[in-house]
């Protein structure tokens, strides 16, 4: 298969080679802010977690879609990326579970990519100057050139909007009911709440008296896209849970139940993205392999209101925090997983004692 | 949990000889754990029988017992020492199996002595089938089921308790015989019927077949806090019914979605938990069904493995050195990692990049054996390689076996070509070593990668790619112009792993032209770093491989460097013991104040642990990929630095090889050219008549009637042999026309022995030489510096006489029986020989001496097999010795700093080398000795007498000398004169004697009594039958001298037999009576265990 020549072009003006494959877009071009992710494989978990909002995502395993695409591994009903870089693009998918190939899947959700890139090169440069906005695409050259010193990153910006649910929908069937706040929800995270609660998936948008009105056990926070502290009215809407009602957060979800016990966050160098960060649980100095896909984390001197439960071993990033007054807990990672270990996926057990025993219980 | 405070000293076991299974991984996994105890301010207790390891270097322990691994010996360590813990998972099975021995017999409880890493129950819940099988099914986990069965019905039986496909498997028989697999009720008795006539002990395993299945590794570790981490997921190109040790495979695993992975990584803990291993790595393999995801357990390994170390070296995490550490009580978070220096090692390592590694066989060398792969592992050693994608490594992973292929793409010359299509797929679809190849043919032939997948049970991802290779092979062959490729198509094809030797065949032009064609447009060498974190974090470790892409990671320095250029790939003839001089080469440059960069593509050695040399190339040692390491060490060079030379002289042929492409002002030590002068038969004898020394008459033959005509000149019998290649490859001993006619043809012809290796050619003679029948063979190892003077490091006397294989040979150091004299010759003739071809470094020589009288047989300006024995033996570490006088220090100043004696050692004790066979392994191979080696790997005894140290060598590779019992004697006529001295002997010492008819009768003649007459093997019940006599136990010791070919097959059935009923057999009566003095001295003196410490104080 011929593949159009491409570049990718970072917003300081570094050049990289490839040719465009996925969707080819007709503008020439795609714009965002890159990251790399690390994990080894999930890359259709990883495209379709709709958190991705806003980025263009580099897969630092050089071999992806190897195994091909299902509707199983959805996250999303689409992806939100603005785009994929990969070394080597599989145009074979080997799997019994295999519906499809993935570049089948991005030319239908319109994803552009661009394969054959030196992507650890890549890797290097965003690790050496944080992750940077850009562009690529198998347009004119100087054309993304230009869009790359466009191109901006996600500080700032409300990417939870565009990525919410417009209607509640229920998931379930347990005796407890949980209400979950969608700011970007992964199907799989879905998948493990309805498999122990009746669960409402509602809007981000959601007042704390509409949430209350559900008459929820507890309450659910999500992951989602882009920066924490664009999303003041939704710290504010957690400011009405806060006490009412127990809650467990997850990635953004954290960020902002961080937030509404008066933290504050801020942007990492180029964020954690993959599936083998080590996290270790302060209480039971156990430590626990981590899928992550954040870019911003809670400031450590800011906590007045909770706990710091869980760090990330590699850099001392707050990984977990819990209010025991407030009955609620939060973790930065994804203890869902998919893609990712399954190390964490005790922390839905746990809400699930808290919302029986009305006690949060942290061993 | 931190350092524990209550163990002062740890007892580490070894792996033991190289042997088939168990290589020199366990070196590499033994030094690191030796090393970190140590750091960690414990007393390290080592025991180990190899001397050519690193881990027996005196410097690496703190007490270093080079004594037989065996459950008595240690007890007696045991009891000296008293170590307070054992640490038993970094010495593969060896060591596991003889600690469950020590713990069975209540030895540790006694010697309060605690078993650390793996405690013995999960040590036999993973050993034990049964046990094993219940622990998975407690946790909800599948196995295969299985059974033994002794008859058709037994089979039948349990097959319907299974359900199809079944597969029979016989006991104790390699290569397939009698494997099949049966998917009804008729098909098994058939099958078992033949299975159970197969095995030698009447036994098949009747087990649901998984072939076809997809195989998976994960390694795995987990700390005494239950934190459980993957070091590496590996897959295998093979699928299930092939050994893992067998296979291709490849890291990570390619083919499984993350949610099946996730699954597999659950179970892999749930294992590691349920059998108990508290800390340190495991190995988990697992087989996936390729339709419906369904996963069974097939086995697990609670310590370090094979898999563990190339897990190592793909992925930079060192699990041996970590799993050391959690021994002892720390926890994963506890460590740092190696690398980064800044993260902890509680993490699991991503890769960016592709890992291949395949293994290499020595099928050739062993006439007899079926080069089909099973489920028992055949192969000898193994390559790595590293690419940014499969293709890559694939392509890297083949130059790397050193087989004379450039890659994966071979053209159109292959030696499939000819194969008609049936015959082609069936070499695709049966594996073996030349299966991938026959998987090239089929694809250039044009079949569909589907169709190829479906017939092999390959999986379709990797076939795939195979497929684009070879489509891309397709472009280069039909009529790329290069010169109007672009930048993106160079790039493209070197992505691929195109070498440009591949593309220079492809294109019928030079190497340097496509070299020059591809630099002009700027597309060059890369290298890319191996570094735990797929570069998320900075890496302090410069671990590299090469690839095609926009930049390059090699830092500058300004420190003077220089290359050590490794040995490949395990085989036989080059081993461990050449990997062991490279590492020392790196550590006595690096003390020296240079910084080493070492380049191998062994993932199973010390040499390619990336703490031994500054930096570490993982590379094919290939003229190509060796000068683009070449360039950019040069290139890194600031400040006035220097790349100072290159080592090729201690890896054995394959650096020697590659020195033909260096510029030789890079070689250090001797020059190239007197290497080939040592090597061409014609300019050697030369130099020896100048000389004046002695060599057996001969000459060199291009055909069968030049070969007549100089045996007729010289005299049978001859000593034939193909000039350039390793371990005495296709030498043999002839004593007639008729079989110099036999070897000759073999020898000459396309489809010889030699086909692979290169024709014979008037550059490549063969050799015709008188063979000097009873000589004794000697081995001097000598260094020479650039003044001339000369260090006689160690003469070693062989056991077996000239003619059998140096390297399959016992030898004593000191020489036993040699006159002053007669070393003093060798002294002088050595000093001559290394003078003239102006030698600077390591020399070997080998002599054979008959009647007082020295014959020169060859010289290797070079690093010998025997040079880590000889280090061993007298306390001089000679390779490193070596390398000072490389870099151009004096003997005297090295004899001034005291790392020298002044004359040649002799030291107090006797040391024996004896090599280890891989016979049991490939029961259709006669295990006579002879020119051609074969031993894997070698074993030292060290005692106070030749007996002694005899014995000891004897036990440590294998077999017990008895003490008592029934001799069986079976001698060539031209043997029996000695021969009725060696019966004397063991009658003295109390043994009953058996004896052929034949040697009965000539014992009988000379009074010697015969208590037991045998018949021959085939005279049926009529007499006593050999083979059943050895098989019934009646035997404790066989002496069986081949005579010529006639007897042969009376002789092979009788070895075979010894081989599989693990009964002591000399194929020499000089191994005889080395095992008559071993006897009579063990009786009379008993056994003491000493420290090399303590021998070379």
């Amino acid at each position: 298969m011929s593949r159009p020549n491409a570049q990718l072009v970072l917003s300081d003006g570094t050049t990289f080679e490839g040719y465009a494959a996925g969707h080819l877009p007709d503008s020439g071009f795609t714009s965002g802010e890159f990251v790399f992710n690390t994990a080894l494989s999930g890359y259709q978990e990883v495209i379709t977690d709709p958190s991705y909002a806003g980025q263009i995502i580099s897969f630092t395993y050089p071999h992806v879609g190897n195994y091909g695409v299902t509707p199983l591994d959805d996250e999303a009903s689409r992806p939100f990326c603005e785009g994929v870089v990969v070394r080597e693009l599989s145009d074979v998918p080997s799997s019994w579970r295999s519906r499809g190939s993935l570049e089948g899947l991005l030319r239908h959700h319109g994803v552009p990519a661009i394969v054959g890139v030196d992507t650890r090169r890549l890797t290097r440069h965003l690790r050496a100057n944080g992750a940077l906005p850009g562009a690529f695409g198998h347009g004119d050259p100087d054309l993304i050139a230009r869009e790359a010193q466009r191109a901006k990153g996600t500080d700032g910006t409300d990417f939870v909007t565009n990525v919410t649910t417009s209607e509640p929908y229920e998931k379930g069937d347990g005796d407890l009911h949980v209400v979950a706040l969608d700011y970007g929800i992964k199907t799989t995270m879905v998948h493990e709440l309805s498999r122990r609660f009746r669960v409402t998936v509602v809007p981000a948008t959601m007042s704390a008296g509409a949430v209350h009105e559900l008459h929820p056990d507890g309450v659910f926070l999500s992951n989602g896209p882009g920066d924490p502290a664009a999303l003041g009215a939704q710290v504010a809407v957690l400011d009405g849970l806060l006490g009412t009602v127990p809650i467990f957060g997850i990635c953004l979800g954290h960020q902002l139940l961080a937030g509404a016990l008066g933290g504050t966050t801020f942007k990492l160098p180029f964020g954690h993205h993959g599936s083998n960060h080590p996290v270790q649980d302060l209480v039971t100095g156990k430590i626990e392999i981590t899928a992550q896909n954040h870019n911003y984390a809670v400031n450590p001197g800011s906590l007045t209101r909770a706990v710091v439960s869980h760090v990330n071993l590699n850099d001392g990033v707050i990984e977990g925090i819990h209010a025991a007054k407030e009955r609620c807990f939060s973790v930065q990672y994804h203890p869902e997983a998919g893609p990712g270990p399954h190390d964490a996926r005790y922390l839905f057990e746990r809400f699930d004692a808290l919302l029986r025993t009305n006690t949060l219980n942290v061993h | 949990m931190p350092r524990r405070d209550d163990l002062k000293s740890i007892m580490v076991i070894g792996s033991g000889p190289i042997v088939i299974g168990q290589a020199c991984e366990f070196d590499y996994s033994g030094t690191q754990a030796c090393q970190v105890l140590r750091d960690e301010g414990y007393r390290v207790v080592l025991v180990n029988s190899n001397p050519a390891t690193i881990m027996t270097d005196p410097t690496t322990a703190d007490a270093t017992y080079v004594e037989p691994l065996d459950a008595d010996v240690l007890i007696d360590i045991i009891e000296r020492e008293r170590p307070d813990a054992l640490l038993p998972t970094l010495g593969g099975q060896t060591a596991l199996n003889l600690t469950m021995d020590l713990v069975r017999r209540g030895e540790l409880e006694r010697l309060g002595v605690e078993v650390i890493g793996a405690r013995p129950d999960a040590i036999s819940t993973a050993e034990d089938r049964e046990l094993f099988k219940e622990a998975m099914s407690e946790i909800g986990l599948a196995v295969p089921e299985s059974g033994f069965a002794r008859s058709v019905e037994d089979a039948l039986g349990i097959a319907t308790t299974i359900g199809w496909p079944i597969i029979i498997r016989p006991s104790f028989i390699l290569g397939g015989a009698g494997t099949g697999i049966a998917t009804s009720d008729e098909e098994l008795l058939r099958l078992a019927a033949e299975g159970l006539s197969a095995s030698p002990i009447g036994e098949i395993l009747v087990e649901k077949s998984v072939a076809g299945w997809k195989e998976y590794e994960l390694e795995v570790m987990r700390d005494s806090a239950d934190n459980c981490v993957v070091i590496c997921s590996i897959e295998n190109f093979d699928p299930m019914g092939v050994h893992t040790g067998d296979s291709i495979t490849v890291a990570p695993q390619q083919t499984l979605s993350d949610v099946e992975y996730q699954e597999m990584r659950d179970d892999a803990f749930r294992v590691l938990r349920r059998v108990g291993v508290e800390t340190g790595g495991s190995n988990v393999q697992f087989a996936v069904n390729p339709d419906t995801g369904e996963r069974l357990v097939i086995e697990m390994n609670p310590r370090v493995s094979r898999s563990s170390a190339l897990a190592s070296k793909a992925t930079g995490f060192p699990i041996a050195k970590i799993a050391a550490r959690l021994a002892v009580g720390y926890t994963l978070n506890e460590i740092e990692n190696d690398i980064t220096k800044v993260t902890p090692a509680s993490f699991e390592p991503v890769i960016d990049y592709v890992v291949t590694k395949i293994p290499r066989w020595a099928f050739e060398k062993l006439p007899g054996s079926s080069p089909q792969l099973g489920t028992r592992m055949q192969s000898v050693g193994e390559v790595m390689a590293i690419g940014r994608n499969f293709a890559e490594s694939l392509q890297k992973a083949v130059r790397s076996l050193e087989q004379g292929r450039a890659g994966f793409a071979l053209g159109d010359d292959s030696e499939f070509a000819e194969l008609d299509t049936a015959t082609l797929w069936e070499r695709c679809v049966v594996p073996t070593p030349e299966r991938l190849f026959a998987l090239h043919e089929v694809l250039l032939r044009g079949a569909t990668f589907e169709e190829v997948a479906q017939r092999t049970g390959i999986d379709g991802w990797f076939i795939h790619q195979l497929a684009c290779i070879v489509e891309r092979e397709r472009e280069l062959t039909g009529g790329v112009v290069l010169g109007g490729l672009d930048a993106r198509a160079w790039r493209r094809y070197k992505q691929w792993g195109f070498s440009d030797s591949q593309i220079a065949q492809f294109t019928n032009t030079t190497i340097e032209e496509v070299s020059a064609l591809r630099r002009a447009k700027g597309v060059v060498t890369t290298f890319k770093t191996v570094d735990t974190c797929a570069a998320e974090f900075e890496a302090s470790t410069p671990y590299h491989y090469s690839t095609y892409e926009d930049t390059s990671e090699v830092e500058p320095s300004s420190r003077d460097r220089v290359i050590i250029l490794g040995s490949g790939p395990n085989r036989i003839g080059q081993g461990i013991e050449f990997d062991y001089c490279c590492v020392h080469a790196s550590m006595a440059l690096r003390d020296m104040g240079y910084e080493t960069v070492m380049i191998n593509c062994n993932p199973e050695t010390v040499s390619t642990d990336y703490s031994t040399s500054d930096r570490l190339y993982f590379e094919p040692l290939t003229p190509e990929d060796v000068a683009e390491v070449i360039a950019a060490e040069q290139a890194a060079c600031v400040g006035g630095a220097q790349l100072l030379g290159v080592i090729v002289a201690l890896g054995g042929q394959t650096p020697l090889k590659l020195s033909h492409s260096l510029d030789p002002s890079l070689v250090l030590g001797t020059p190239v050219s007197s290497i080939d002068v040592a090597e061409d038969r014609q300019r050697w004898s030369r130099i020896c008549n100048a000389l004046g020394l002695r060599q057996p008459p001969g000459d060199v033959a291009l055909s069968l009637d030049e070969a007549r005509s100089i045996a007729k000149r010289v005299g049978y019998p001859v000593l034939v042999r193909p000039s350039y290649v390793l371990g005495g490859r296709a030498m043999e001993i002839v004593y007639d026309d008729a079989s110099l006619e036999r070897v000759m043809k073999d020898l000459t012809s396309a489809h010889g022995s030699l086909a692979r290796e290169g024709a014979v050619s008037q550059s490549r003679p063969i050799l015709v030489d008188s063979f000097l029948e009873d000589a004794i063979e000697v081995d001097v190892d000598a260094v020479r510096d650039t003044l001339g003077d000369l260090f006689v490091a160690g003469v070693m006397e062989h056991v077996e006489e000239a003619g059998v294989h140096s390297g399959d040979s016992a030898c004593a150091l000191p020489p036993q029986t040699l006159s002053g004299d007669v070393l003093t010759t060798l002294h002088e003739h050595t000093k001559k020989i290394a003078d003239a071809l102006g030698v600077v470094g390591l020399i070997n020589v080998q002599y054979a001496v008959k009647n007082e009288e020295v014959f020169v047989l060859e010289a290797n300006p070079r690093a010998s097999r025997t040079v880590p024995f000889v280090a061993k033996a007298t306390g001089v570490p000679l390779a490193q010795v070596a390398v000072r006088v490389m870099m151009g220090h004096s003997l005297q100043s090295l004899r001034d700093q005291g790392v020298v004696p002044d004359s040649t050692p002799v030291p107090a004790f006797v040391s024996v080398k004896e090599a280890v066979l891989p016979f049991s392994r490939f029961p259709g191979v006669d295990t006579v000795l002879g020119p051609e080696m074969r031993s894997t790997g070698e074993v030292m005894g060290i005692g106070e007498s030749f007996g002694i140290a005899f014995a000891k060598s004897q036990l440590a590779a294998g077999t017990r000398l008895p003490d008592s019992g029934q001799v069986f004697l079976s001698l060539a006529d031209r043997d029996k004169v000695s021969g009725l001295e060696l019966a004397r002997e063991l009658a003295a010492l109390g043994f009953r004697l058996a004896a052929t008819v034949g040697t009965a009768g000539y014992l009988r003649s000379n009074d010697v009594k015969v208590d037991t007459l045998v018949g021959k093997v085939g005279l049926g019940d009529l007499a006593v039958n050999a083979v059943k006599m050895i098989a019934s136990g009646e035997v404790q010791l066989v002496v069986n001298t081949p005579s010529g070919s006639s007897a042969r097959s009376d002789g092979a059935a009788i070895r075979g037999a010894c081989v599989v009923h693990g009964v002591s057999c000399v194929t020499t009566l000089s191994a005889g009576f080395a095992a008559a003095k071993g006897i009579a001295d063990t009786r009379a003196k008993g056994w003491r265990v000493h420290t090399l410490q303590e021998l070379h104080a």
